[in-house]
């Protein structure tokens, strides 16, 4: 198992010297103290974490690691690259996919999978979107098994979420560490909120008469995400909308503001497809805005990500993706997908069946963990349950060896000890650039032994640093960010 | 600023400035129900009235007796205007514009509604009901002297001010028209001592006993208590000086606005300039009561333009 401090013996690896100096000079007692302030800071600052949720239980804070995560520059670079080339072949596919569908008329990827993907918008066809830009923000899902042995997966590209944490984590470290960043170069990440709204900017639609209007379109404070709602509309000095203070008037979006209606030219929105526009899609919904889908095949509005993204967040397309990266963009791929069985295929099937109890299974259109089977943990009764399952469909499933996950010192009960850990980075994929937080979310499953990272079944989160380059002094790092990559790929 | 924003926040500050009015007014019914005799409904149903609650009460209720009334008006649910429902409206305004806010004012509201739970139907006695109201009082006065003291001076701060305002001329007028109501039984005298002790007990709702011999130096009389409360410049809660913050706060807007202003900017000047150039002997020659009632509906109609002027 690989130790992202101590690597496969019991050294300790460059990129956490002074975490491990940190470590071995502090008492559990001290740790625990500071645990306790970093909680009550992230109640301070980020109050309405509870505060959304009725009753205002502190429970409800996700917990929240004091040891950060550490990723050096070098592994960081090549993980932004392949990030990077990831996200564009991702953003190719589904233009090619709502357009010419070259990659299914070569071959590589079978047609039936867009077709029988619920994601997939009929509407969006032979639809332009600014820049040719889908995918503006994208999560991708990491996980790690050894020094170079990264691995994605998952990718997110409808409306990922977490983003708040990671700012939040940064936030709360700095305070109580300040001697830790002083000790080394660590690359800051609070200019997401600022990458974010020029990648928004970036991707006005045709029509916008001066300089965008950017909103945010929200359900509402019933919503988990609520928080990082508005959060992000905070940092980023635009509206926090929800539908209701929207209308379209002669196919032009406005908000209903105290000075009368205001245009709107780029929304983020973080409700789904589905709820968007009840006279285009589902026409029960009251989240969204009638009209809002004319006005954006009009040219009117953008939103980001487009309408129809999700269609690469299906677990059948993502075995496929880097037959994309060749296809469309003609590199070898950077970054590897787990090893996958595509139960649709009678070979993986036959191997699939076979080895169910070593396995993890997963639907191809599931999220979050459910419709999935953990093979090491089911009993003989799920097993043969899902086997049913499969063999009835098994065009919805895909199958994975269980990984065995990195892990990273974690401070818990009885002091600190490894603890498996995950990694989702924020892609921001504009009409003019790449933009990447050095990091992301690291995700921690806080018990013993447990691969689990979701917040629900008792994961937690950590900050996540990427160290500086060697050669660059400390005031470089803290004044650069990630440099604005080469445009992006034709409009 | 988006309107939803603004209608929460104009609601916020009314409803908080409601819930203080309504535990005023039944601390006003109180004191005169303790001077009136004992099997006198009629200090509950002027309160009924006064909350301008008579109507749907009586949907519900036979009798307005004082457990039924206080029922009414402190906790029942279906009662818009009751005090637990304009806490949770406040509450559910506050939480939806949770970022407008500053942690003081959040804390303030959000403690309002956590403690309130202290005061359930089982524990709650005609005991504690002065313990009750003062609580109220209180929690209105935090609420206030927060968002005062700390949120900025932007649109936020003027419709929160225009909200608790508007709502406290509304209440003004209504609470000087409970002595409407209350009618003196036959045998007692305009000026004896019921009515005396009548007047002097809106004074103290309003917490202005004090005040009012500072101003007058001498025993309560109704025209000046009335005079107080509706014209008098030095007193926070009159009507003129309700209406020279409405007044204030839409000007504000409209300068933010680059002198965009509607037909509420213009009722709310008419209505200041009336306040301010009125004499009390004319406002009783021609019939308080009528005056009161012409003031209500003339405050509704300015909250229904600024609904749709900004809030819609």
């Amino acid at each position: 198992m690989f130790d992202e401090m101590h690597g496969l013996d019991a050294s300790c690896r460059p990129a956490y010297a002074v975490v491990e100096d940190w470590l071995s000079r502090t008492p559990p007692e001290f740790l625990a103290r500071k645990e306790r302030e970093a909680e009550a800071l992230f109640r301070k600052i980020g109050i309405t974490f509870a505060v959304y949720t009725e009753g205002g239980d502190p429970e409800r804070l996700i917990p929240f690691d004091i040891i950060p995560r550490v990723l050096d520059a070098g592994e960081w670079d090549l993980l932004a690259s392949g990030l990077e080339q990831r996200v564009k072949a991702l953003n190719r596919f589904v233009q090619d996919m709502y357009h010419g569908r070259e990659i299914i008329r070569a071959g590589t990827v079978p047609e039936r999978l867009i077709e029988g993907n619920p994601c997939f918008e009929r509407k969006m066809v032979g639809v332009d979107v600014p820049a040719g830009v889908y995918n503006h923000i994208a999560g991708i899902d990491m996980v790690r098994t050894g020094p170079d042995e990264f691995y994605v997966l998952e990718d997110n590209c409808r409306t990922p979420s977490g983003v708040s944490y990671m700012l939040e984590n940064r936030e709360v470290m700095m305070r109580l560490f300040p001697d830790l960043f002083a000790r080394q170069a660590i690359q800051p990440v609070s200019h997401y909120p600022e990458e974010l709204l020029a990648t928004l900017q970036s991707v006005a639609p045709p029509n916008c008469p001066g300089d965008p209007v950017v909103a945010l379109l929200t359900p509402g404070f019933y919503n988990s995400a609520y928080y990082e709602h508005s959060f992000l509309a905070d940092e980023m000095g635009v509206e926090l909308v929800e539908g209701q203070d929207l209308v379209v008037q002669n196919g032009v979006v406005m908000m209903r503001t105290t000075e009368g209606p205001k245009r709107v030219d780029v929304i983020y929105r973080r409700i789904d497809d589905a709820f968007l526009d009840p006279l285009a899609f589902n026409p029960d919904s009251a989240l969204g805005v009638p009209g809002l889908f004319e006005a954006y095949c009009q040219g009117n509005v953008t939103l980001a990500n487009a309408v129809g993204s999700g269609i690469c967040d299906d677990k059948a397309i993502y075995t496929y993706v880097p037959d994309m990266v060749r296809f469309y963009l003609g590199e070898t791929p950077i970054l590897n997908n787990v090893p996958t069985w595509r139960c649709a295929e009678a070979d993986d099937l036959a191997y699939v069946l076979d080895h169910m109890a070593e396995l993890v299974i997963k639907a191809v259109h599931g999220s979050g963990g459910y419709g999935m089977l953990v093979g090491p943990h089911a009993s003989k009764a799920d097993i043969e349950e899902f086997r049913a399952k499969l063999k009835a469909k098994p065009h919805d499933y895909i199958a994975q060896p269980t990984l065995a996950l990195s892990t990273c010192p974690t401070f818990v009960a009885n002091g600190v000890a490894p603890r498996h850990v995950d990694l989702r980075p924020f892609v921001l994929l504009g009409g003019d650039a790449v933009r990447i937080a050095p990091g992301g979310l690291t995700r921690v499953a806080l018990k013993d032994g447990s691969l689990v990272v979701n917040s629900s079944q008792g994961g937690g989160t950590k900050d996540t640093w990427v160290l500086a380059p060697a050669a660059q002094t400390q005031s470089q790092s803290q004044s650069q960010w990630q440099a604005p990559r080469q445009p992006v790929a034709e409009g | 600023m988006l309107s939803r924003t603004a209608s929460n926040l104009f609601w916020l500050s009314r409803s908080i400035e409601r819930m203080d009015y309504v535990a005023r007014l039944l601390d006003v019914a109180q004191r005169m129900s303790v001077l009136a005799n004992p099997n006198s409904l009629n200090e509950w149903h002027s309160a009924l009235i006064a909350a301008g609650c008579e109507t749907p009460f009586f949907e519900l209720h036979e009798r307005s007796d004082e457990a039924a009334v206080l029922h009414y008006l402190i906790r029942d649910r279906r009662n818009p205007s009751s005090i637990m429902s304009c806490l949770v409206q406040a509450r559910n305004n506050a939480r939806a514009v949770r970022a407008a806010l500053t942690l003081d004012v959040w804390e303030a509201i959000n403690g309002a509604y956590l403690e309130s739970r202290e005061f359930d139907e089982e524990t709650f006695s005609s005991d504690n009901f002065s313990t009750f109201v003062d609580w109220v009082k209180r929690q209105a006065l935090l609420f206030n002297g927060a968002y005062s003291n700390t949120l900025l001076r932007t649109e936020n701060f003027n419709f929160l001010r225009l909200g608790t305002f508007l709502e406290r001329a509304d209440n003004t007028a209504r609470i000087l028209d409970v002595k409407y109501h209350v009618l003196l039984p036959s045998f007692e005298q305009v000026g004896g001592s019921l009515d005396y002790y009548q007047w002097a007990a809106i004074l103290r709702s309003v917490s202005a006993r004090r005040s009012y011999h500072v101003l007058y130096k001498g025993r309560v009389v109704p025209w000046q208590v009335v005079e107080m409360l509706i014209l008098r410049p030095e007193m926070p809660r009159s009507l003129r000086s309700c209406y020279e913050q409405v007044l204030e706060n839409l000007d504000v807007l409209a300068q933010r606005h680059g002198g965009r202003a509607g037909e509420a900017h213009r009722l709310a000047g008419e209505m200041h300039a009336r306040l301010r150039y009125s004499r009390i002997d004319d406002i009783f020659q021609r019939g308080l009561h009528e005056f009161l009632t012409d003031t209500i509906d003339r405050t509704g109609v300015i909250g229904e333009e600024i609904q749709k002027f900004y809030l819609g």
